[in-house]
């Protein structure tokens, strides 16, 4: 291997990059220590064939979801390297959405073939179908965008004209003149509406059509009720039209939308990108004995699927043929490999190891053991369903309030004080406009995206509109065992008794070896190591190497012939002719800030615990080593909802973490969840919150901003209702002029903007 | 007063002819890739890096 490499992938990146005589890459390589290393993963080729579309005139397209874009100099490598490949047409990289698109002159299934390159470069792809990821989420924000355009030119061109009439009153305006800028105002103001207007109004609709109230349905109807008194009054002839107040309500209002679809369509948008890199094909032997790689949809129950050293089971069947280990982390939360051989039962989610198995499918898709997961979350997710966002809930109970005070003043001036109906419909009107929930509107959305912008930065994921209303209620917090609280892969365990030799002489070894164990090994020696030739791989046993004077294994207890049980850990040994058996125990690593990250959360008031399907002394020595007094092991996917419904009962808000896909239920079973984006797809697909990284402080902080921005969002909404406080009485005794109400909306708006701009701060000095 | 038959529909003109400008954007899709286009322009031209 070259020197300076951390490994033979960035060496081959690095030969790739030069072979095709791009290195100016590494002059544009903006290098940044946080940033994942780039490294080809045998596990992630692009297999794109199945899914390219043919054009039908003479050329094929491909869409692929891209993992490792950084920076420029990634866009531009990826385009470049596809460029040189003179079959490629046309290929173009979009970093917002990490979509690349290309295609090539020739038939669908060169795909694979005109990919390659950048698969080697380390980038992950995953193909996908255009047509099912075509959200509706981006239709309705490019809607909103273009009603907020329209809404934002009409609001001030009426304002400007509204002025001239608002100084006009005092100055003596003509008539003629006022009447000309109403009728301007009308030209302008009227298709606005109706068009900046149509999400509210069908959001009415659909509420009232359900045969209830939403927050749109008092907006639509004071819009609707402003719009058409003024041109009413601007018929005929009168001093007051609300257009500005309107259109102005509809762009303050809009804004606030807007904001709040893009936050939340960015998380979408990466879930999304996180559940396309899921495997998508599997390998079918047919009966003659060839092999073709097919998307998941076309393989039936009975075919027999050939599964490589390395790559994740697609479906759920019997190994036929083949002895090798499974990693079945993901199904069980077990951070040792189980053994595989003819007769075991393997299930889709769970990673092939040693050697290649061929196996009878008995399950796909629907039938599997990962969509049994599915469904339980699903009934579990049910019991979720009716938490409602604070904003909705004090929408529902102030909406009907609002159209009583509004046909309260109209009832009591026309009936009460006698007032032509048309003065009074107007002060109703003006309480309709004044009381309008702008703030309120406002209020909840702007600490919402404030809140998950800060957090978004920190590589946090809100996925779901509640989720922080959520979590900051939690009074107790639920960690998983594997790959939450621990790494969930194994790791060394020091020994200042070992000699040095030992370590390289192991590695040495275990380089021709995915195995994690071994590979834990080379981790250890914390630098590359050659793979000695000639390595042998006994699958379920060890590795096995003929040096002259005889011959080396490494591997368990029983295949390297050391007397003795088994460890409760994990364990190898490294065994050499002449000489004592070596010893190598390891242990799956608490997260680096696993204890700091439970003493935070301690000192937050909140009871944490470890939930885990893992065996009982290793949960016991990870919940004691980062500092968890109460923990529960060897539970089941059913048995760890039980015990989190069980929670429920006793009254406790319930925040789960975990990754596996034995989490799933559980995650969709407690109030909050949160999963690291290394989980399960499942896992990611049921929780509320995704995190990044290695570090478990997501966690704490995530609950610190949750409990911030409900402390904002309580706050905003106070402050909104003291201002309808005091202009509800003005605006009823009919002393609220479109100036005033112009004014009072604003100002309302803007303490509640700059009330959750205060969040801003908390989420930057909080302690990392 | 004579001179607001001139300026009300020159605003109004100028507004709607940004308001035009910025749907023709929207909708020749300059906003779909953001991120992509303020780091594009650091780019040379990419014919002198390819061909």
């Amino acid at each position: 291997m070259a020197d300076g490499f951390c490994c033979t992938g960035c060496a081959a990146a690095r030969a790739t990059v030069e072979a095709l005589g791009l290195d100016r890459f590494y002059e544009r390589f903006v290098s940044d220590a946080g940033l994942r290393a780039l490294r080809p993963d045998p596990a992630a080729q692009p297999e794109a064939a199945p899914f390219a579309r043919d054009r039908g005139d003479g050329t094929a397209t491909a869409h692929l979801m891209v993992d490792g874009l950084h920076c420029a100099a990634c866009i531009w490598l990826i385009e470049a390297v596809l460029a040189r490949d003179p079959r490629v047409v046309h290929a173009r990289v979009n970093m917002t959405t990490r979509r690349l698109v290309v295609q090539w002159r020739g038939a669908p299934d060169l795909a694979d073939a005109v990919l390659a390159p950048v698969a080697r470069l380390g980038f992950a792809l995953a193909p996908f179908d255009p047509a099912r990821l075509a959200d509706a989420g981006a239709l309705e924000e490019r809607r909103l965008l273009r009603a907020l355009a329209v809404a934002g030119f009409a609001a001030g061109n009426v304002m400007l004209l509204s002025v001239a009439v608002w100084s006009g009153h005092d100055g003596g305006m003509g008539t003629a003149t006022r009447d000309l800028m109403h009728w301007i105002s009308a030209a302008i103001a009227m298709p606005a509406v109706l068009y900046a207007g149509r999400p509210y109004f069908e959001g009415a609709w659909r509420a009232l059509s359900a045969g209830r109230t939403s927050m749109d349905v008092p907006i639509a109807l004071g819009v609707t009720l402003a719009t058409a008194m003024s041109l009413f009054e601007t018929i005929r002839s009168g001093p007051y039209a609300y257009f500005d107040s309107a259109i102005t309500l509809l762009f303050f209002l809009l804004i606030g939308r807007y904001l709040d679809h893009r936050a939340r369509g960015r998380a979408r948008e990466a879930a999304a990108h996180l559940l396309a890199l899921r495997i998508q094909a599997a390998t079918v032997l047919g009966a003659d004995g060839t092999a073709e790689r097919v998307p998941l949809d076309r393989i039936h129950t009975g075919d027999s699927v050939l599964v490589a050293a390395g790559e994740r089971i697609a479906v759920d069947g019997i190994v036929q043929a083949g002895r090798s280990e499974v990693d079945t982390a993901l199904v069980t939360g077990e951070s040792v490999p189980a053994p595989a051989a003819p007769g075991t039962a393997v299930f889709a989610g769970t990673v092939n190891l040693s050697a290649p198995l061929t196996i009878r499918v008995k399950a796909i898709g629907e039938g599997t053991l990962l969509s049994e997961i599915v469904r339980l979350m699903e009934a579990a997710e049910h019991g979720r369903g009716r938490m409602v966002a604070l904003a909705d809930r004090v929408a529902r109970r102030y909406a009907p309030v609002v159209h009583l005070a509004a046909l309260a003043t109209f009832l009591g001036w026309s009936l009460g004080m006698g007032v032509p109906w048309q003065q009074a419909l107007l002060y109703a009107v003006a309480v309709l406009i004044v009381t309008c929930p702008c703030a309120l509107g406002l209020a909840v959305p702007v600490v919402q995206i404030v809140a998950s912008g800060g957090l978004m930065r920190r590589g946090v994921l809100l996925k779901s509109a509640t989720a922080l209303e959520r979590l900051a209620a939690v009074d107790t917090v639920v960690l998983d065992k594997t790959g939450t609280l621990t790494l969930g892969r194994p790791s060394l365990i020091p020994d200042g008794a070992r000699d040095p030799d030992d370590l390289v002489a192991a590695a040495g070894l275990a380089a021709a070896s995915r195995h994690p164990l071994a590979q834990a090994l080379i981790n250890a020696l914390g630098r590359p190591v050659a793979a000695a030739d000639d390595v042998v791989e006994h699958p379920g046993q060890g590795l096995s190497w003929s040096a002259p004077e005889g011959e080396w294994r490494l591997g368990s207890r029983a295949f390297c012939g050391v007397a003795g049980n088994e460890g409760d850990t994990p364990e190898l040994f490294l065994a050499r002719p002449g000489r004592a058996p070596v010893h190598f125990a390891f242990t799956d690593m608490l997260r680096p800030d696993a204890a700091a990250t439970v003493g935070r959360l301690h000192r937050a008031g909140l009871r944490v615990l470890v939930l885990s399907g893992d065996r009982p002394a290793a949960v016991a020595r990870a919940a004691a080593a980062a500092g968890i007094g109460e923990w529960q092991a060897a539970t089941d996917p059913a048995a760890k909802v039980a015990f989190l419904e069980g929670l429920a009962r006793a009254g406790r808000r319930v925040l789960m973490v975990g990754d596996g896909l034995n989490d799933a239920p559980a995650l969709a079973a407690a109030s909050v969840s949160m999963s690291p984006a290394a989980a399960a797809d499942v896992s990611q697909a049921a929780a509320d919150v995704v995190f990044q990284g290695w570090a478990l402080a997501p966690v704490a902080d995530t609950l610190q901003v949750a409990r911030a921005a409900a402390a904002r969002a309580r706050e905003n909404l106070v402050l909104a209702g003291l201002y309808n406080l005091c202009a509800v009485p003005l605006a009823v005794l009919g002393q609220v002029t479109p100036l005033v109400a112009a004014i009072a909306m604003s100002t309302s708006s803007i303490i509640v903007i700059a009330n959750a701009m205060r969040l801003v701060r908390s989420t930057r000095t909080w302690t990392a | 007063m004579d001179s607001l038959i001139f300026l009300i529909p020159v605003a109004l003109i100028l507004g709607a002819l940004g308001l035009t400008a910025f749907l023709w954007s929207l909708r020749s899709g300059q906003f779909d890739d953001p991120e992509g286009a303020a780091r594009r322009i650091l780019l040379d031209d990419p014919r002198d890096d390819r061909r």
